[in-house]
């Protein structure tokens, strides 16, 4: 099993989360994140002061899948949320040792 | 209910109770006194003018109007530009500022301001009408006609309204950083010693029926000793005023008594206090400017009270200030956010509200002087002027105005009240000088520009020196006894749960 994680622009989240749906995942944690990486930030300025705001907000998403959807699951996102500018996003895959069903106490694959 | 013991808290507000209680019992001794003391000149004065309904009327409406400024007006104006650790900081002390005011305008601040002073009466005015004595439903105040008065009670809550949103003002230039016990002790200080006095000495003005009456006995003195006798009287009755009015300068609503006077109030306890830990280097923008945009409506709202209120009754001079006030606002918003938009590359909302603000504060000590396009004209110039002190002055100096507070309203202030000079000229469509001690009665007073600049500068001048120096010396004071500022620490968590323990927003 895998945790895919996905720092994505905000208002692609319903596209990629259709996307999933599509491919058979079902479930998926939002979190919404401010970072930056190749795009840089944007100044503000109230009256006289200006910042210079270099953490962008974004939404990371979390979804566990089988080892073996990883790859789909990989492309159906990055199909869904790329636009082609700076500032698309990033996806991580980590391994993930056991996840449990909290209501039935399934594990593993069945708790997916 | 269970009954606990009172704490140390608990004694100090049955002190107050007490205090409280003594006041009324003057007060109740008063009103049986009044009706006997009435009865001796009733008959003289049979012909007595009694206050006309709508004036009541409109006048209560602007006192309330006024309140609405401070709460919420002028609270979420300055809250929703601190950050949100601060938040419920800045709405208190505005709220608590108020009530304090409140309270100690209905013991002596009206007295102070209002009353008559005897010797003293060009620098204060005396505690003969402490804890209201005398204020009975059957009192009257002259207003700026003859023959006309209004309810003393709406008089006194009228200017209350005044006092509590002035030193209000002050709290948004050293936001974020003071301690709520300096603010609150700083306040009482500052409204007794600094805006009581000022207050007076702007706006304590003889009775235009006193005048009137003194003008007519000189003019029916037949011989040399019965005219000097007049004419003294007569000095004696449009001398007894505050120096400043008697030294013929104009502030229709309160420009130089309210917004220079809070302005320095704001721009010395910024530099006393010093800057944000932070300031320069942490995002300190504004937490909400959805706040900053609803609390700038009420004060323009609020504003209409603030200057047509001044006319202290309903006619046409107070139609005036209310158009005037209308398009001061709508030009200096406009002219705000086209400056902006030409040297910072963006319109912004900020620079909208701000500019708004901006044009109320100059239009104020204007509203019943200039003509509607001069007050416009006023709103275009005194946008530019307040962005360059807010923006580059500001920066280059290197203070933390937290809000704005001297950019904005002691500069706009200034232009207002340089500004009326200027408009009050009957040729720039101005209404000219009202001259109360005119004694032809018709109150075409003559126009003299270098004199009139004259007079507006030393209003401006003596407001800056003595609130400057004044809160200078008071902001020492409330340092040594409680302290101004919170510990790092305390500044960092924010004063919302360092001195109130509590949150704005629990999301």
């Amino acid at each position: 099993m895998k945790i895919v994680m996905a720092i994505i622009k905000p208002f692609k989240l319903e596209e990629v989360r259709d996307a999933l749906t599509a491919i058979g995942v079902h479930g998926l944690t939002v979190t919404e994140v401010k970072g930056y990486g190749r795009q840089k930030g944007h100044t503000e300025i109230y009256r006289g002061a200006e910042y210079a705001v270099s953490f962008l907000p974004k939404i990371k998403i979390e979804v566990a899948v089988a080892s073996d959807q990883v790859d789909k699951t990989i492309e159906a996102i990055t199909s869904a949320a790329k636009t082609g500018q700076i500032g698309d996003g990033k996806i991580f895959v980590i391994n993930l040792d056991h996840a449990v069903r909290i209501r039935t106490g399934e594990a593993d694959a069945a708790a997916l | 209910m269970t009954f606990k013991r009172p704490t140390t808290a608990g004694w100090i507000a049955l002190a107050i109770a007490g205090l409280c209680a003594v006041g009324f019992v003057d007060a109740a001794f008063a009103q049986t006194a009044a009706p006997a003391a009435a009865d001796a000149p009733a008959a003289a004065a049979a012909a007595a003018p009694v206050p006309n309904k709508g004036d009541v009327a409109w006048m209560l409406t602007s006192s309330a109007l006024v309140l609405m400024m401070s709460i919420p007006g002028l609270a979420l104006f300055y809250g929703g530009l601190v950050r949100t650790k601060n938040m419920a900081s800045v709405l208190t002390q505005v709220f608590a500022i108020v009530s304090m005011v409140g309270v100690i305008w209905t013991i002596y601040g009206y007295s102070l301001a209002f009353g008559d002073g005897g010797s003293m009466t060009p620098w204060i005015g005396g505690f003969a009408k402490a804890f209201m004595h005398g204020i009975d439903s059957n009192a009257n105040s002259a207003t700026f006609s003859n023959g006309v008065v209004i309810p003393e009670l709406a008089y006194f809550v009228f200017q209350m309204t005044f006092a509590m949103i002035t030193p209000a003002l002050i709290v948004g230039a050293f936001a974020e950083r003071i301690k709520f016990s300096a603010v609150m002790l700083f306040i009482l200080l500052w409204s007794t010693f600094i805006y009581f006095p000022i207050a007076h000495w702007v706006w304590y003005v003889a009775a235009p029926d006193d005048v009137a009456n003194a003008a007519k006995a000189l003019a029916a003195a037949t011989d040399a000793a019965a005219k000097t006798a007049a004419q003294a009287k007569l000095d004696e009755v449009t001398g007894a005023v505050g120096w400043l009015a008697g030294a013929g300068a104009l502030d229709f609503a309160g420009g130089t008594v309210v917004h220079i006077n809070a302005g320095i109030a704001g721009l010395v306890g910024a530099l006393i206090i010093g800057k944000r830990t932070g300031y320069g280097k942490d995002l300190m923008a504004p937490h909400s400017l959805t706040m900053t945009m609803i609390g700038a409506s009420l004060l323009w709202v609020g504003w209409f009270g603030f200057n047509a209120g001044s006319n202290l009754e309903a006619n046409g001079v107070t139609s005036l200030a209310f158009v005037n006030t209308m398009v001061a606002t709508a030009g200096a918003a406009l002219s705000w956010l086209l400056c902006e938009w030409i040297v910072k590359g963006k319109p912004s909302l900020l620079g909208i509200c701000s500019g708004a603000v901006a044009g109320l504060v100059a239009v104020t000590p204007a509203s019943g002087f200039a003509g509607p396009i001069g007050a416009m004209v006023l709103g275009f110039v005194v946008s530019p002027v307040c962005l360059f002190f807010v923006s580059t002055v500001k920066n280059s100096l290197g203070y933390d105005d937290a809000l704005d507070v001297f950019g904005v309203h002691c500069i706009g202030g200034i232009i207002g009240a340089l500004g009326t000079g200027i408009l009050v000229n009957p040729a720039l469509g101005g209404v000219g000088i009202t001259d109360y001690t005119n004694i032809t009665g018709n109150n075409a007073g003559t126009y003299d520009f270098a004199a009139q600049m004259i007079s507006q500068g030393k209003a401006v001048l003596a407001t800056l020196v003595w609130s400057g120096v004044g809160s200078a010396i008071l902001y020492k004071v409330v340092d040594v006894i409680v302290g101004l500022r919170p510990s790092v620490e305390q500044e960092r968590e924010g004063l919302d749960i360092s001195d109130h323990g509590e949150r704005a927003y629990n999301m």
